[in-house]
């Protein structure tokens, strides 16, 4: 090696050239790659892709297209499936399920965001006997299985005449049943500065003055985090509404869907995309909208879709 | 997210003598606005999670149909569960399904995050591309297109016959009720893919530099340094996934139109314990068997954590 440095002026020139070549041959290495990353990234994006791409084209195609048919492309397209979809089901409105989400959606967010953060500041900030107990119990309804809850639930609601209405859906939101969303929030002040409340306590505020100034305003991230999800899973929620909601006027958006594909005939089925896209359009707006956020709160918290 | 201790051992310094000296006035202020903080959530706890656990612990020992008294029967609903052909059947469809839909969703969700693992542009869009499915896979919607897309002379039915497959929807075949579902369960591989790809990010690149200068190749690389670096977080995954595996309800009641068929085949546990308990108003034997979904899901759980010091490794600093 170190005799090779000395070595005349014509093997340096081969080295130059030579080098030339691998770095040629590296260039197109390492743009293959790159193709090969794309394409591959191209093909999972189709296969995940294509059933929401198929949902929304066959929602503008007559049933009798969809059948048979597997090009995305509507050859005659109509907005016959949306009208039939909006008529509703059995002379209850489109817009009451549409309603009724909205209310248990939006009550859900309200629930979660108030009852959610005053537990997490108790977890987080506060110390009291009994907190670690409480906060292991907490963690541990996180991994617990909710069909062990609902028979007695379900018992205690009929027996207080709560059945057919929305106070079972709802309830369980404003006492921070929902540990995923505690245990979020808690992570989240952990990682606040101290130095915060300890300076705010010794202006001699209290834990409601240090909850109310300075912790909801630093928590705002975790807080829409918080709310998007809340919205999202309580829009989807099908098992509750089917437990408790027994008259059409209260059903949701799921549980009317469900009804209207059992009431129409079965190869309607430009009909049902047409439905099964209103009614995910609140969700598909709010991805679009908030991506960052959800992507980030899965990343972080492990928390699911 | 790996931290399930009340307190981080950075959270609470020992108390300095100048704490300690302060503390005393406040403390009994703490506790009670500690239990004044918690009130919603203790409330919450007793009424709906511990309270009713109880209960239902109780009515797995009665007979039970909501109206009149419970009836003491002692072990009769357990012991009518392993001589229940069809709870016998609930258990090997969802035993099906959360040993092949979990591994597999894994898999495709680590190979993709993989794949996404790199300098290219355009990842934070494909990233969020692949998540949205884990969004909205469990709605009621996707269910009805997942049941339309399988049917007879649709879309997967053509492809199938394309390629030389026998024709033939899906749905009202009983050996294929369970592929579909499984299908469902992987196309929503994006939320493990997303907290795998948060663990990649993590894994120095130095260690990979310097297995490349030692001439490992891509497969030892993989095996000795991602698995590895990566398991705390394939616990997480494989530990959450499994146990949401066992619950799955929503997409198979839409897609057996409630039934649970055709012949038996989408006949969940949560399904046969939402048919004998809400449909047939046996609340005590529904109550048995959410009790035995509890504790196997239980032993589950124990069996992950104790294996896990066998395999999932953590570095040094974090516990």
């Amino acid at each position: 090696m170190s005799t090779a440095t000395f070595d005349t002026a014509t093997t340096s020139r081969v080295d130059l050239a030579q080098s030339a070549k691998l770095h040629k041959q590296a260039v197109a290495r390492s743009r293959a790659k790159a193709t090969l990353f794309h394409v591959l990234v191209c093909v999972v994006l189709v296969v995940v892709l294509y059933p929401a791409a198929w949902m929304i084209i066959s929602a503008f195609k007559p049933s009798a297209d969809i059948i048979g048919n597997v090009s995305l492309w509507p050859t005659h397209g109509s907005l016959r499936n949306f009208t039939k979809a909006l008529g509703g089901i059995g002379g209850v409105s489109f817009w009451t399920f549409f309603q009724n989400s909205v209310i248990l959606a939006v009550g859900s967010v309200v629930g979660i965001t108030l009852s959610c953060s005053v537990t997490a500041y108790a977890f987080a900030r506060i110390n009291f006997p009994g907190r670690n107990v409480f906060f292991t119990l907490m963690i541990g309804t996180l991994l617990l299985p909710f069909h062990v809850v609902i028979i007695p639930q379900y018992i205690l609601f009929n027996t207080l005449g709560l059945v057919n209405t929305f106070v079972p859906l709802l309830i369980g939101k404003f006492l921070a049943a929902d540990a995923f969303f505690v245990f979020l929030m808690v992570q989240f002040m952990r990682n606040l500065p101290r130095e915060l409340d300890e300076a705010a306590r010794i202006d001699g505020a209290g834990h409601l003055r240090i909850f109310t100034s300075i912790m909801l305003p630093l928590m705002k991230p975790a807080l829409v985090t918080s709310s998007i999800f809340a919205f999202i899973w309580s829009w989807n929620d099908f098992f509750g509404p089917l437990l408790y909601l027994k008259s059409p006027e209260l059903y949701t958006l799921p549980i009317a869907l469900r009804l209207f594909v059992d009431q129409t005939s079965v190869s309607d089925y430009g009909a049902q995309m047409a439905m099964a896209v209103l009614a995910l359009v609140p969700v598909l707006l709010f991805f679009l909208v908030f991506q960052r956020y959800l992507v980030e709160g899965v990343a972080t918290q492990g928390l699911k879709g | 997210m790996t931290t399930l201790s009340a307190e981080n051992a950075t959270d609470q310094p020992a108390p300095t003598p100048a704490e300690t000296s302060r503390k005393p006035k406040p403390r009994g202020r703490d506790i009670r606005a500690g239990y004044a903080f918690l009130a919603p959530w203790l409330l919450g706890f007793f009424l709906l999670t511990a309270g009713p656990m109880v209960a239902s612990l109780y009515l797995a020992f009665t007979k039970y149909n909501l109206f009149g008294a419970p009836e003491w029967i002692g072990v009769a609903n357990f012991t009518r569960l392993l001589a229940d052909p069809d709870y016998l059947k609930a258990w090997q469809v969802t035993g099906v399904y959360v040993l092949i839909g979990t591994p597999v969703k894994l898999i495709a969700a680590l190979a993709v995050a993989m794949l996404l693992n790199t300098k290219y542009r355009g990842k934070s869009f494909y990233r969020s591309a692949f998540y949205a499915p884990s969004l909205v896979g469990a709605s009621v919607s996707i269910a009805i297109v997942w049941k339309a897309m399988f049917i007879d002379r649709g879309p997967v039915d053509t492809v199938q016959q394309f390629f030389g497959f026998p024709a033939g929807g899906w749905v009202g075949q009983p050996e294929r009720t369970m592929p579909m579902l499984v299908l469902l369960t992987v196309w929503q591989f994006g939320a493990p893919m997303v907290i795998f790809l948060a663990g990649l990010k993590q894994v120095p690149a130095e260690l990979y530099e310097a297995a490349a200068c030692d001439g490992a190749g891509p497969w030892r690389r993989f095996t000795t340094i991602t698995v590895p670096m990566l398991s705390p977080v394939l616990f997480f995954n494989l530990l959450l996934e499994t146990i949401h595996a066992f619950q799955i309800f929503n997409s198979a009641y839409i897609i057996s139109s409630g039934t649970g068929g055709p012949a038996r085949s989408t006949l969940f546990y949560t399904l046969y314990l939402y048919f004998r308990g809400f449909r047939d108003f046996q609340m005590g034997y529904a109550s048995a068997m959410a009790w035995v979904l509890v504790v196997v899901i239980g032993i589950v759980t124990v069996i992950f954590f104790r294996s896990s010091k066998l395999w999932v490794h953590y570095s040094g600093e974090s516990r």
